[in-house]
């Protein structure tokens, strides 16, 4: 009984982190890709996001065997290590975000801009080597963090062939809903779902040092549910004291 | 190059202080879990570094933005 809860438990973990981590970075790529697509043509926008998935596969392939075959607990330190460092990352913006500390990130805005870049450049007979070219580097960048999260989690937690499918799942239906709303990918509540990321790549960072390390954790992968509660506390008191704080000092300037 | 560039970003970027939390974290429970029967301290302090860690970024972070 405790072996089926502490297994389904990292599962579980596992398949958020990936899935949430997949859903934020494709809202980015995917608004990069409309614009791309409405101002320039889809045929050279699908062409870029097309070579850049190849790209992506091939990095997987070529990355994800070699990743396997680095003892465990080597493996564990170094990918437990970045894991601290982008959770950290990831939730010291979502924290400064909610507090007001810094403004959200807005879909709108950024869809906007890469409108007005693509229109300034000129367009080319045949085909569009520019947009081509941005929806290429917009897929592939964006990408190459979910390669690097589906790789790191899923190699560490033994299940990179799961890992690998919510990943897939996440693309197809961050890309299904896209294309249903088409672009008004700012509805999306991206700093609760990079909130939520943060949490969880923290959560992993903070259990495989440990692992790595050689730490025994107590209650094994059921320790993944606590460093999650343990976490989302802070964050919840981190957003409560900024924002006090922000509003004492306007209290002040006023 | 652009590779090097994306590491940089991905790890350092414009928060240095994560990543230079994360090794001494990384190094404390090096220690913490080589020393005989500090596996219970190293399980109090691994969390307790990272939330520490994010403090201090966050109370940068704010600093910076009052200076703005």
């Amino acid at each position: 009984m405790l072996i089926a809860t502490s297994v389904s438990s990292g599962v579980v973990v596992l398949v958020g982190a990936v899935f949430l981590t997949c859903c934020v970075e494709m809202v980015e790529a995917l608004t990069i890709v409309f614009a791309v697509g409405h101002t320039r043509g889809w045929r050279s926008a699908f062409e870029g996001v097309a070579a850049a998935l190849f790209v992506l596969a091939a990095l997987v392939g070529a990355f994800g065997p070699a990743l396997v075959s680095i003892p465990l607990n080597i493996l564990r330190l170094v990918v437990g290590g970045v894991l601290l460092i982008f959770g950290m990352q990831w939730l010291r913006k979502a924290i400064l975000r909610s507090s007001g500390l810094k403004s959200m990130h807005d879909e709108d805005a950024i869809y906007e801009a890469k409108v007005a870049e693509l229109r300034a450049s000129g367009q080319s007979q045949g085909r569009d080597r520019i947009a081509f070219v941005m929806a290429f580097k917009g897929v592939f960048l964006e990408g190459l963090e979910v390669v690097v999260a589906v790789l790191t989690l899923g190699t560490s937690a033994h299940r990179l062939g799961l890992a690998a499918s919510v990943a897939g799942v996440a693309i197809v239906v961050v890309a299904v809903t896209g294309a249903v709303v088409a672009k008004q990918l700012s509805r999306v509540p991206e700093n609760a779902m990079k909130m939520s990321v943060g949490i969880l790549l923290i959560t992993y960072g903070t259990f495989w040092t440990g692992e790595g390390l050689r730490v025994r954790w107590p209650g094994g992968d059921t320790m993944l549910l606590g460093l999650i509660g343990i976490y989302a506390v802070v964050s919840w008191l981190g957003v409560s004291l900024l924002r006090r704080t922000q509003a004492r000092a306007s209290r002040v300037a006023a | 190059m652009g590779f090097a560039r994306f590491w940089w970003d991905f790890l350092i970027g414009d928060t240095p202080e994560l990543f230079v939390a994360a090794l001494t974290v990384i190094g404390v429970i090096a220690i913490l879990s080589e020393a005989a029967g500090a596996n219970v301290a190293a399980i109090i302090a691994l969390p307790l570094l990272v939330v520490a860690s994010l403090g201090i970024s966050l109370y940068r972070a704010q600093g910076v933005s009052r200076k703005q």
